[in-house]
């Protein structure tokens, strides 16, 4: 007989104290298996909502903000870039280092739900989780020339009961009733399937929609003015036959008492750009009384590898339309744009695109993984990590309860371990007998735990999917979880040595004469 | 095969004095010889045998068993050597309540060497009379059943000697004498040294040879050498 059997035939004959014990240890198991995997699920998902994309442009300000509320749609809209600047992305300058980008502009409401409003690209040029394309459940995506039309999240669907043809109108976010829309609703023209990640719980308009909606564009602003001299001088060397260069557009004014200066340094650049197709050419050429110290500095430092690059990168994206575009884009404000870079064509100017991007004096280039993975490691994680110990700390008492138990049990089984003893059985055997039995409770109260806890993840599962829009299965074992089964083992034997030590101690001859 | 020689005994008592209960000068016992041990209550018959099984170590004197000085030999040693050669029954059978009838024999096999032979289980608790009880648990077992339970697992492991320390005295009148028979017959069989320790005279005179442990024993008798402290009892 196996020292398993006879620990177990020990552990069958007090039943109750031993389920009792066992029990105490699932509960703690449970607590640790469900902190376990759904911290785990939701830090992969949340990881992974910004998948399908590398950067994030948006306004300067709090990048984390920016990630919020262009990834997660949570917290304030942040402040605005102008649409000009999206061409950039898709006609101008950073042509090269781009392979897609998205519009983005978010800042509206639909009954609890954020309405975003992007172009059709968002569903059929990127992708999530890994490489995944969007699909539709139902209906399709929306088309560019049908302005009013949108397409709806999964849960959103689901939770709004929102059918194919329904028209909805969405709120400017801190605004009642819809005033602003009165104009034109939208229409339903698709269902997202469920993705598991927060576009689940996202309304997406034809931006095309939105900006014919008076209330989402305003004046001109001061980047806009900037961008409009530059873009001017971009598109003036383009069609001029020269490579439009990064430090044509880099030396950007920090202040707006330099507006000028950069009227100047464009006239220069255009001039430059019609004699030279060489960046260097281009700094060489400039005015120096043109740009604000700390944009010269720049300016010298990056401009040749951006300019080499782009000599390398024989773009035909040349933007005729950019004239035309300049007065409808003029009132037109964006949130942020979604920017897949092109990593395998020019890893160098996609490497250095955030950076020229955060040069400019109004705008900024986030990695949203890397944001993610700061929020997390820094706040989420710790609490993460304060509820596993609180769970761990639940298990470590429930091994002391093992060990209560035991040794409790010992005096009734101290006459026991005397015969055990009297028929040939050594110290050490009895001792690894009432070992084997601390550790089947633990690991038998493991198992149950590890059970209870997925049990408990699939009952939480619809409330988490209500709350964060990730989805958790039941049983979606991780990894980290067979790190359960040595720690129990570990636990066991620490807190199975007290009674262990009594069995070994026993007096045989005195536990024989002792009545049983 | 059994040989004890100078072989003393006492226990600690509250008042910091010992106890003597055993000044054996000699005592023995050859292979498969059948010996009936009787004394009074509180005599010390059951440390003797204790001693005799190395669950108990004398303050002094040896205890050879087939050349062996048990006495010498680590508890380690000992726990294997007493469940190889010595299977023991006790009064109260002292079987493990959460084991079955042949797990309880397969136990003592467990502690011997670590590879239970089932089949000689299930023999022995056939020739006990028990091939219906296996799968049965102590508490279910009336105390004779119990006792013959206790009879095979004690020659479980083929002793060289069996230890009974008054086996029939907590089993029914009617199922006393067949215990007896039991353990002489199987003895007989395995040929297995038997000793005996009863207070039924009847139990006694059914034995060749009977050994009283006042007879052995030599506490208080002999001459005082040294001033000692401590009581002498019986």
């Amino acid at each position: 007989m196996s020292l398993w059997k006879i620990a177990w035939r020990s552990m069958e004959q007090r039943a109750l104290a031993s389920w009792l014990t066992a029990i105490s240890v699932a509960f703690g198991v449970a607590l640790v298996v469900a902190v376990l995997v759904i911290h785990s699920v939701v830090d992969r998902s949340f990881r992974r909502g910004a998948q399908g994309y590398d950067l994030i442009v948006g306004a300067k300000g709090s990048s984390l903000q920016l990630v919020l509320d262009t990834v997660f749609y949570l917290g304030q809209p942040v402040d605005t870039i102008p649409y000009s600047y999206y061409r950039e992305f898709t006609e101008g300058r950073f042509v090269p280092a781009v392979r897609v980008a998205i519009p983005i502009c978010t800042g509206h409401d639909y009954q609890g739900f954020r309405a975003v409003a992007t172009t059709p690209e968002m569903f059929d040029r990127l992708t999530y989780l890994d490489n995944r394309p969007y699909e539709f459940i139902e209906g399709r995506n929306f088309y560019t020339e049908n302005p009013f039309e949108c397409v709806v999240g999964y849960t959103v669907a689901r939770k709004l009961g929102i059918k194919i043809g329904q028209e909805i109108r969405p709120t400017g976010q801190g605004q009642v009733g819809g005033a602003v829309h009165e104009d034109e609703p939208f229409t339903v023209v698709g269902i997202l399937a469920p993705t598991g990640t927060p576009n689940d719980r996202a309304i997406f308009l034809n931006l095309e929609g939105f900006f014919q909606c008076e209330s989402h564009v305003a004046g001109p602003s001061f980047e806009e003015q900037v961008l409009k001299d530059t873009t001017f001088s971009a598109s003036g060397s383009t069609v001029s036959g020269s490579t439009p260069s990064f430090p044509a557009d880099s030396d950007r004014p920090t202040e707006p008492a330099e507006i000028r200066s950069v009227e100047e340094s464009s006239s220069a650049k255009l001039n430059a750009g019609n004699e030279a197709d060489s960046a260097a050419k281009i700094n060489s050429a400039r005015d120096p009384a043109s740009a604000g110290e700390g944009a010269a500095g720049h300016t010298d430092g990056h401009s040749p590898e951006w300019g080499e690059a782009c000599t390398h990168h024989d773009h035909g994206h040349h933007d005729h339309g950019h004239h035309d575009h300049a007065d409808s884009d003029e009132h037109r404000r964006l949130s942020a744009i979604l920017v897949v870079t092109d990593i395998d064509n020019n890893a160098q100017l996609a490497m250095s695109l955030p950076r020229v991007i955060n040069e400019e004096p109004f705008a900024q280039a986030v990695h949203p993984a890397r944001v993610i993975a700061e929020l997390f490691d820094g706040i989420v994680g710790n609490v993460q990590l304060l509820l596993l110990i609180l769970a761990i700390l639940v298990v470590i008492v429930a091994g002391i309860g093992i060990m209560v138990s035991i040794y409790n049990s010992m005096s009734e089984r101290r006459h026991e371990i005397a015969i055990m003893r009297a028929l040939g059985a050594s110290r050490s055997t009895v001792m690894a007998i009432i070992l084997t039995e601390s550790i089947l409770l633990s690991l038998g109260g493991g198992l149950l735990g590890t059970f209870m806890g997925h049990t408990l993840v699939g009952f939480l599962s619809p409330v988490i999917a209500e709350q964060t829009g990730v989805i958790v299965r039941a049983f979606d074992f991780q990894l980290v979880e067979l790190v359960l089964i040595p720690g129990l083992i570990v636990l066991a034997t620490i807190v199975g040595y007290l009674p262990a030590v009594a069995a070994y101690r026993t007096d045989v001859a005195k536990a024989l004469i002792a009545a049983p | 095969m059994l040989e004890l020689q100078e072989v003393k005994k006492s226990f600690p008592q509250w008042d910091g004095t010992r106890l003597e209960i055993l000044d054996i000068p000699y005592f023995s016992m050859e292979a498969g010889e059948q010996v009936v041990l009787v004394g009074k209550s509180g005599s010390g018959k059951t440390t003797l045998l204790h001693i005799i099984a190395g669950i108990s170590r004398p303050d002094s004197g040896y205890v050879r068993f087939d050349g062996w000085d048990i006495t010498l030999l680590s508890e380690a040693e000992c726990d294997r050597f007493r469940a190889k050669r010595i299977g023991y029954v006790f009064q109260t059978f002292n079987l493990l309540p959460g084991f079955t009838a042949l797990e309880n024999v397969l136990l003592s096999m467990t502690f011997a060497d670590g590879w239970p032979d089932k089949a000689r289980a299930k023999y022995l608790l056939e020739r006990v009379g028990l091939g219906h009880r296996l799968t049965h648990k102590p508490p279910m077992l009336s105390v004779g059943e119990q006792q013959r339970v206790a009879v095979a697992r004690a020659l479980a492991n083929n002793p060289r000697l069996i230890l009974a320390d008054e086996p029939t005295a907590n089993v029914d009148t009617g199922h006393q004498q067949q215990i007896i028979d039991l353990l002489r017959e199987t003895c007989e069989e395995e040929k297995v040294a038997l000793l005996l320790v009863t207070h039924s005279p009847e139990v006694a005179r059914q034995f060749p040879k009977i050994v009283r442990l006042e007879e052995i024993n030599q506490v208080g008798k002999r001459p005082i050498m040294e001033p000692v402290d401590h009581q002498v009892g019986s």
